[in-house]
């Protein structure tokens, strides 16, 4: 009886946090979304192109960057886990360093590397004669959601190649497998769940990346910059909450996926 | 393995992925402390730009500061009791409680923050102080705090140390603070690092809940990024490196440690 | 299936391996395994039994010092596991877990991209003969011990390779379980006719497993040969001690026979008589179950010693002796059911040529 006091006293100013200045503003965001015009703003997603039109291309280019990350990080991943060679506790260092960098910092990288003055128009510059710029386009955004996911997905195929069995390796090989076929039945199999996660986990933080976008997509419609802008230049606070739950909802799904996959994966174990 | 053609050619690639994430980060540290970006680094080396930074932006640094270190006592004070509960209770609302206490990392900051404007902005003295930007900080680093703390309590049998405190004749609050906190050290101290280096690097909840007079770090970045020159936003990203490397290289030692105990 | 495979015969010659970190994991080496032998390496932990069956299979490479492994005609020294046409059956069976049990075991003919036709009729037969067929569907997680072992060994032999290699495939099952399975893998692979090489730390496994038995010794062969001879004539006191159990005697030859530091006599045959001169320092050794005891009441006789403690172990009793010598203790195995108190004394009495002089 006293224990339970007690725990409800330790909890308590956590559970007031939450209720106050988490839930009470999703609720109050939905109720924002819905009373105005009978949620007349989701049904004007799906109608304007606008913003089907914004919802789709973040989208696109979550999952396309997803896939690229997926790709880099296994290379890079594996090749880290595999080797044993000097410097590489340093590689990984700076694999793992821009976790912490903010959006709106990344996007200053972009601008740094495909910017007016970045290194690709130097290097066009010197080239061919004519600055290579492409910061504030599709393809800027494109290397700025790079920039951020790499680490992550790098990290967690690292972590899950610890546990590639070389026996199975090595049985593989011993039953005349060539490299690539060792490589998508056994390497693949093995890393999957860790796929699945950090590509889930990359897939929502690039569906929500607010910074980078900022920085960047001053002419570019992805869903962030799209809630933005109706909030503050067109004042449609209904219309900025429901595209905002919808992009809540998408991300909290991506993470429930990858948290499943991080439990089945330890579950595997026996 | 042998190191044979395999070898160099992943070799070659990892480093082009390396240089990729560093390579723009020590240009805008060169760039910072250039003279002229245009001309080069010929142009010579200078504090000019760091020091027109501090000029403008101080302010944002000292508050970017006191945001961080508030997020983290705050964290301290309310994650650390809450995370023992959740490791101790076997009520089901815990699993309830803890989705809801890790929602936030899942949901956009926009939205979080949009919530937030909606329920407690009409509220102008709140609005317009920092108090306001601190509670989204809390929000979205608590569960970092919380997960960290879990971690560690659940690594070792707590509660055999605590029966043992009680068998001693220890009262709760003793084996809370003698038995309990130093146990979990680690886990609050890396819980900390990670609040003081997401805090001082927000920007997705803080931009929507700023005001002019309370402008962090992040948020004079990406308006120096949309009105300064190039040398001058490079310096202020410098600052803002130099602000959170320390904490990245302290909590890669923790780790290390962490990983040489096991 | 049942046909005879064209086994080779696997020589190497002055084979040596260095590990990077320096470890000198086998010394030079050679040896010859004929075709259709189960040769079996044998030893304790460390001493390089993987390393030998790893450098036979393509997994690790000889050092570069002239040495060479070849199978038949053919050197394989260079060419990586792929290329050699070896079957592996790893100690943790290494069965790929994202696959049922068909799936693994027809892997390597799929990968070889064999006709389906071909690949159903050959895994429907490995099914019958390990008597998976019930379990063809199952994932490899729902399988017992046993089962994971068979589908190991039935993966292994379905390519038909020229050479199987076993690195302790029994060493993760119960002893009920080992027991049968010895015989039935040994069996098999006589069916087969195929080359075998087969690791273990277990002698007596080795000795119902093997043609013959290559006990290895920190990372070079001590000896070689059938069970038998390597039970009865073991070369060194490594050899023979590592397998079976093994008394020890020394003393001095005086008067054809050999004098213990207690004073005691054991008499000696005339081979080893043959090969010793007088007042040589000399060791014999003799295993426990050639020893008879007589109870005496006093320590008058030539050979006596003094029960310490005696382990009734169902098919004989075990009975340790003190004072024959020194120091140490003899170890006898009774096989009738006599009783022999502790504090008892007793007379020895074996046939001299039981002895097995030991060299160094
Ligand atoms: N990859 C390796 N690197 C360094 N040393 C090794 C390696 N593999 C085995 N060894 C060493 O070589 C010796 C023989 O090992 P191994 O052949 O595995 O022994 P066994 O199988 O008989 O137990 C051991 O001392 C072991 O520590
Ligand atoms: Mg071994």
């Amino acid at each position: 009886m006293k224990n339970t006091r007690i725990s409800l006293f330790l909890v308590l100013p956590a559970i007031i946090i939450s209720f106050a200045f988490f839930l009470l503003p999703i609720v109050q965001l939905f109720k924002v979304s819905v009373v105005e015009g009978n949620g007349i703003s989701y049904w004007n997603i799906l109608t304007q192109p606008m913003y089907l039109k914004s919802l789709l291309s973040t989208v696109g280019l979550s999952t396309f960057v997803t896939f690229v990350s997926l790709v880099i990080a296994t290379i890079t991943g594996l090749f880290l886990t595999r080797y044993e060679f000097w410097g590489k506790q340093v590689l990984i260092a700076m694999l793992s360093f821009p976790l912490a960098f903010p959006g709106v910092v990344i996007g200053f990288f972009v601008i740094m590397l495909a910017g007016r003055q970045g290194l690709f128009a130097q290097i066009g510059l010197a080239l061919v004669g004519e600055r290579w710029m492409f910061a504030y386009s599709m393809a800027g955004l494109f290397l700025g959601y790079l920039y951020f996911s790499i680490p992550r997905v790098v990290l967690t195929v690292m972590g899950a190649a610890e546990k590639l069995d070389q026996n199975l390796i090595e049985a593989g090989r011993s039953l005349g497998a060539s490299r690539w076929q060792i490589f998508c039945d056994v390497t693949v199999p093995t890393l999957r769940p860790g796929l699945i996660s950090s590509g889930s986990i990359c897939f929502a933080t690039s569906m929500g990346a607010f910074g980078t976008a900022f920085t960047l997509a001053t002419n570019i419609n992805v869903l962030p910059m799209t809630i933005y802008t109706e909030f503050t230049l067109n004042a449609n606070f209904a219309m900025a909450a429901a595209l905002s739950l919808i992009l809540g909802l998408v991300t909290w799904v991506c993470l429930g996926i990858a948290k499943r996959q991080g439990a089945a994966s330890v579950g595997m174990g026996g | 393995m042998k190191k044979d053609k395999y070898f160099y050619m992943q070799l070659l690639f990892t480093l082009a992925v390396c240089s990729f994430l560093i390579v723009p980060v020590v240009m805008s540290a060169v760039a910072g402390v250039t003279n002229n970006y245009f001309v080069g680094i010929k142009s010579g080396f200078t504090l000019r730009w760091v020091e027109q930074v501090w000029m403008l932006y101080s302010d944002t640094i000292w508050l970017t500061m006191k945001i961080a270190l508030a997020t983290t006592m705050i964290n301290v004070i309310v994650g650390v009791p809450c995370a023992y509960v959740m490791a101790s209770s076997k009520s089901r609302w815990v699993s309830v409680f803890d989705e809801l206490l890790t929602l936030p990392i899942a949901i956009p900051g926009m939205a979080i923050s949009l919530g937030i404007i909606s329920v407690y902005g009409g509220f102008s003295d709140f609005r317009s102080s920092w108090f306001f930007i601190l509670i989204g900080h809390v929000i979205f680093t608590l569960p970092f705090m919380v997960k960290s703390v879990l971690a560690v309590l659940q690594s070792f049998n707590f509660k055999v140390l605590e029966e043992g405190a009680a068998s001693l004749g220890a009262s709760f609050w003793r084996r809370f603070f003698d038995v309990i906190i130093p146990n979990c050290k680690a886990g609050i101290v890396a819980g900390m690092l990670m609040t003081l280096t997401l805090s001082i690097g927000e920007f997705n909840l803080t931009w929507m809940l700023h005001t002019p007079l309370t402008k962090t770090l992040p948020v004079g970045l990406a308006d120096s990024y949309a009105s300064m020159r190039f040398e001058v936003s490079s310096a202020y990203t410098l600052i803002f490196l130099c602000l959170i490397l320390p904490l990245l290289v302290l909590a890669q030692m923790l780790n290390n440690k962490k990983v040489q105990n096991n | 299936m049942t046909d005879k495979t064209n086994s080779v015969e696997i020589t190497l010659k002055n084979i040596t391996k260095t590990f990077s970190d320096g470890t000198l994991a086998l010394k030079p080496t050679d040896l010859t395994i004929k075709a259709e032998e189960i040769l079996v390496l044998l030893g304790p932990s460390g001493c390089g039994k993987t390393t030998t069956l790893r450098l036979i299979a393509g997994l690790e490479f000889a050092d570069s010092n002239g040495g060479s492994i070849n199978f038949g005609d053919k050197n394989v020294t260079e060419l990586p596991i792929e290329k050699r046409k070896v079957g592996m059956v790893f100690q943790s069976y290494a069965l790929f877990p994202n696959m049922n049990v068909s799936e693994n075991i027809v892997y390597g003919l799929k990968v070889r991209g064999i006709d389906t036709a071909v690949i159903d009729h050959k895994l429907a037969e490995m099914l019958k003969m390990f008597d998976l067929e019930k379990y063809a569907k199952r994932g490899v997680h729902q399988l017992s011990g046993g089962q994971r072992q068979r589908v190991a060994l039935a993966r292994a032999i379905i390519t038909e390779p020229d050479v199987l290699l076993l690195d302790e495939p029994l060493s993760a099952l119960d002893a009920l379980l080992k027991a049968r399975l010895r015989g039935d893998i040994r069996t098999l692979l006589k069916s087969l006719g195929i080359t075998a090489v087969y690791v273990t730390h277990d002698q007596e496994e080795a000795m119902a497993m093997g043609d013959r038995i290559a006990v290895l010794d920190h990372g070079e062969i001590a000896q070689i040969g059938s069970a038998k001879e390597i039970y009865l004539q073991p070369k060194n006191a490594f050899v023979a001690d590592f397998i079976g159990q093994m008394n020890r005697f020394e003393g001095n030859v005086i008067d054809a026979q050999l004098v213990l530091n207690t004073g005691k006599k054991i008499p000696l045959s005339s081979e080893a008589l043959a090969s010793s001169n007088a007042n040589e320092t000399l060791s014999m050794m003799l295993r426990p179950e050639d020893i008879r005891l007589t109870k005496v009441t006093d320590e008058q006789h030539a050979l006596t010693g003094i029960v310490s403690s005696s382990v009734f172990l169902g098919d004989r009793t075990r009975v340790t002796l003190e004072k024959v010598q020194k120091e140490g203790k003899v170890i006898v195995d009774c096989f009738q059911r006599i009783e022999y108190p502790s504090g008892q004394i007793v007379a020895l009495s074996f046939e001299s040529k039981h002895l097995i002089p030991l060299q160094g």
